[in-house]
Parts: structure tokens; sequence; C-alpha cells
């Protein structure tokens, strides 16, 4: 029997080893060499900690940082916790219920010139919305160049993944079965507990998969404010994301580097967070 | 009481799918609608003149003024639409000859370091493109793949998150089924051909599906790796169109759609399956 492990040990790299590879020269190789620059002057001499200390006084990070960290904040939330909703609402709809969630997933086809084409019809301070609120006799609102932009943002975001997220928490509703809510309702559970003490646990393991692609979704977003405000979008909408295409266009490596291996490390302890409170079993 | 909170919430789904497809709607009015109407319609938003912008979802006087336009006189259209497919096409198959089985690899087999190459994986997908994006243009430079299809390409190969997508399917492919095959003398290759891919077909069509759509629509990459416009793709091409062209530019938009509408039409029967896998049923 030691044989055979050591063997399906081989077989087990060998299928990892080719993507491995790939990876390692294209992200993983390069991206130490970036942690190397990070602690290195534009003209190659070391210079410690200096690039770390500049880029926590660069106001400029902080605010994009800043505005980052409250996109998050705001969207993740809210996505998981509508969507999740709406996936319950369906599962008991039937057919309607799938033509439903066919329209939610719409969004997702859209290439983001035609979204950012639209929300300007829609946004702009003589768009369709402004009509609509004229209909309220309300003064009319410039969305776009305004901190109402970063609503608009948080708007899409979710107008775009809410059909997906759905998606992914109606897989996992499908996975608990119905005994257990057939033994719930026997002991007397009404529907809003049944839901938390039943379904919430069982969605534990999809919570996982579902927040981690709710993340790399919301830094897509970079596609539509950069769309809408080019390199220097209205100030509530200026991401890491426009920061870095800046300092990429500006040459400084410095800098990048530095905060790329910040962020880098930020999501090593948010993945290991996650990981910690949802996917004991999983591994 | 439970009538009034169902119809409260038929009422708050279906406004969210209405929503959801107004875009859409507006896409399809706009691309048949003539430069006058538009204009009279948008010209607040377009031309900033008194007034705020109307629409009408149907257009008053239909025209194919637009398609024509599209369809015959405009290369670049031609050209970008093309350059999206080939780097889509190019990426997704390259993504079946490794990542699919490195996500077998990684979900059947124990071998050290297993553990951490995961999670690795993990947090190289999450990673948003801008902060490797100064790694990527150091490899792809000194490989000289720089302003070429292969800049666009290799990277999107190689990105983590369709292992992690397909690592989820093939997870749940029950050991025993493995086990079997293997007292039964299969090899490993022939297990992973014959009971790895039909199984855990769900995943991989819905994986696919994904990445296609991320593929044809991304943009961080071609902004930042290709300066020549001819290798631009369809997603660097349309917010070129200046939006004096309103009724060109929904109509370039509703043909980008397509492809994307195609493969979900394909796909959605899989990528319903999701995440809970088909082969857990008993």
């Amino acid at each position: 029997m030691k044989y055979k492990s050591k063997k399906q040990k081989w077989t087990g790299i060998f299928f990892v080893l080719p993507e491995f590879l790939g990876v390692s020269i294209f992200t993983l190789i390069p991206f130490v060499d970036v942690m190397h620059r990070a602690f290195l002057r534009l003209d190659g001499s070391f210079c410690g900690f200096d690039n770390f200390q500049q880029i926590f006084r660069n106001k400029a990070f902080l605010l994009a940082a800043g505005n980052t960290l409250r996109f998050s904040v705001v969207c993740l939330p809210l996505l998981l916790l509508v969507s999740l909703l709406a996936a319950v609402s369906l599962q008991t709809m039937g057919k309607m219920g799938g033509l439903l969630k066919s329209s939610y997933l719409l969004p997702m086809a859209i290439p983001t010139a035609a979204v950012v084409l639209i929300w300007k019809l829609f946004f702009d301070s003589h768009g369709l919305m402004n009509r609509l609120i004229s209909l309220f006799e309300a003064d009319p609102i410039d969305f776009m160049n305004t901190s109402w932009a970063f609503w608009v943002l948080v708007f899409s975001y979710l107008w775009k993944n809410l059909g997906y997220t759905v998606l992914l928490w109606s897989a996992g509703l499908s996975g608990i079965s119905e005994s257990i809510y057939e033994a719930g309702k026997m002991d007397g559970a009404n529907t809003i507990q049944r839901f938390r003490y039943l379904t919430l646990p069982n969605l534990r393991q999809s919570a996982f998969t579902i927040v981690v692609i709710s993340i790399i979704n919301s830094f897509k977003v970079f596609r539509e404010a950069y769309l809408v405000g080019g390199n220097y979008p209205q100030e509530s909408i200026y991401q890491l994301q426009h920061l870095f295409n800046n300092w990429f266009r500006e040459l400084s490596m410095d800098k990048m580097s530095a905060a790329s291996v910040v962020l880098f490390l930020v999501l090593t302890v948010l993945v290991i967070g996650l990981q910690r409170s949802w996917e004991r079993e999983s591994i | 009481m439970k009538k009034m909170v169902n119809l409260m919430k038929n009422i708050l789904l279906w406004t969210v799918c209405l929503i959801m497809i107004t875009p859409v709607l507006c896409l399809f009015s706009g691309a048949f609608m003539d430069q006058l109407e538009l204009t009279e319609l948008l010209g607040p938003v377009l031309n900033h003149t008194e007034g705020l912008a109307a629409w009408h979802f149907l257009p008053q006087f239909p025209t194919l003024q637009n398609l024509v336009e599209l369809l015959l006189d405009s290369l670049e259209f031609y050209q970008t639409f093309w350059n999206s497919l080939k780097i889509t096409l190019f990426t997704l198959v390259g993504q079946l000859i490794f990542a699919m089985p490195a996500a077998w690899g990684l979900a059947v087999y124990e071998f050290p370091g297993r553990k951490q190459l995961y999670f690795l994986y993990v947090i190289l997908m999450m990673l948003p493109f801008q902060v490797t994006m100064l790694s990527e243009y150091l490899a792809l430079d000194r490989l000289q793949l720089l302003d070429s299809h292969w800049a666009i390409i290799m990277p999107g190969v190689f990105s983590t998150f369709s292992v992690f997508l397909m690592y989820r399917f093939f997870w749940g492919v029950p050991k025993e089924v493995i086990e079997a095959a293997r007292i039964d003398g299969a090899g490993e290759f022939i297990i992973f051909f014959h009971i790895g891919i039909p199984l855990g077909k769900a995943g991989i069509i819905s994986a696919m599906v994904l990445q296609f759509l991320e593929s044809f629509h991304q943009m961080e990459r071609p902004l930042v790796f290709l300066k020549n416009k001819e290798l631009w793709p369809l997603s660097m091409y349309l917010p070129e169109i200046d939006i004096s062209q309103a009724g060109f530019a929904f109509c370039a938009s509703l043909f980008a759609l397509l492809p994307a509408v195609l493969v979900f039409l394909f796909g959605q029967e899989y990528l319903e399956q999701g995440i809970a896998c088909t082969v857990q049923k008993e």
C-alpha cells in the first residue's frame, strides 16, 4: 500500500506542475522581484523601509486606500444580503423563479463600455434619473461630479453581480436536504427560526466561495470608474486601481512595489481570516 | 397576512428584474433609432441643451442605418471583435490544458505542500490585476511578449481563478468512485479522463462560462500591455466611439453582447448546478 500512495503523490504533482510552472513564470517569480524592489530606490540602491514610509504619507495613497476600503465595506455586505434574500425567495417560485434568475444574469453579459454609456444617459445632470426625480419636484442631482458618484458605482456593482451571486446562493441552498426542514417544522420552528438555525449554518461552506468571488469582482468596478472618469475620476471613486495605473504610467516603480507588497499582505491576512472562519473541513 | 408578504415579495423581485433589463432595452431601442430622434431625446446630455433627457422604448422611426454602418463600414469593429474572440478562445483552451489538470491534482491527490499551494492560489486570484501589473509587465518584457496578444493570453491562462472554480467541483467527486476504478486497474490518467472530466463537467463548463465573460470583457491588461491599436480587443474599441454617435454605439454594444448571451444560453444549465456538486446526490 505504501508504494501505491507514493506513486499517487507523484501523479498529483505531475498534474499540478505545468500550471504551477506557468504561474511561477508569469506571476510568482516576478512578484518576488517586485518584493525586492520595494526595498530599493529607483536607482537600485537599498533604502530599507523608506518606500513604505513614503506611501503611508502619500495623500493619494491614503485617499485611494480609504475609498477602496469604504467601497468594499459598503458593497460586500449589501450584495451578500440582498442576493441571499433574493435566492431564498426565488427558491420557492419554480419556473417563474428560473426566469427571474436568468434576467438577473443579463448584466454580466453587457460590455462595460455599454454600461457606462447607459449610466451617462441616466445619471448625467440632465439625464433620465433627474427626469424621474423632477416628477417629485425635487432638485436635480449631478450624480457623476459629486460624491454621488460613489453610490452610482455601488449601484453598478450590485446591478452587475447580483445575478451571479444569487446563483451561487441558490446552489448552496439546493444542497440542503428537505428532511431537516421537515424536522424543523415538526419541532415547531417558524420560518425565521428555520432560516436562522437551519439554512444559515448549512450555507457556511458556500459562503467562503461567495465572499471570495464577490471580493474579486469588487475590484473590477475599476472598469466602470475608469470609463466614466478616466485616470482621475471624481474624488470619491478614486480607488487603488487608479493610483496603481497612474504610478505605472509615471514609472514610480518604488512606490508601486511597496504598495503591491502592502496589498499582498492585507489580502493574505484577509484570506487566512476567511478560511479560519469558514473553511475548516474543506481542505 | 401571508398573501400580503407574498405579494410584496413578488413586486420586489419583478422590480429588480426591471432594473436589470432596462439597460438592455435601452440598447435595443437605441440601436434602431435615427440620429434625429436620438439628438432630440438625448440633446440635454449630449449637447447640454436646456431641459432633461427623455427616452422612447419603441423608436418612432425605426431605421437600420446604424446596423448597416456597423456591418458594412466599420473595419475597426470587425478587427477588434475578432481580436477579442481570438484572445478569449486561446485563453480558454489554455486553461483547459493547464488549469483543469491542476485543479484535479489539487483536489484528488495528497502531496507535500498541497495545502500551501492551494492557499497561495487563492491569494493570487484575489489580488486585483493592478497589484500584479508590475510583476506581469516585468515578466512579459523579459519574454518579449509585450504589445502582442500573448501578453493578454498567457497571464489569462495562468490566472489561478479557474483552478479554484474547478477544484471545488472535482472535490465533490466521491473518493470511493476513484478508489473503485483503481481496484479495477484503471491508470491515473484513465481515471482523470473517464471519471474526473465527465463527473466534473458542470464545474468545468461553468468555470469556462465565467472565464469567457471575464476574458471577453477585460480591459485592465489591454489598457497597459497593448499600445498598438490594431491589437485592441472590442472592450477597448467600444469606449472609443464618441457619444455623439450614440446610435452607432448602441448598435455596436448590442453586437458585442451577442457572444456573451449565446455562451450564457448554452452554459446556464451548467451554471445553475453551481457549487453544490452534481455528484453529491447519493
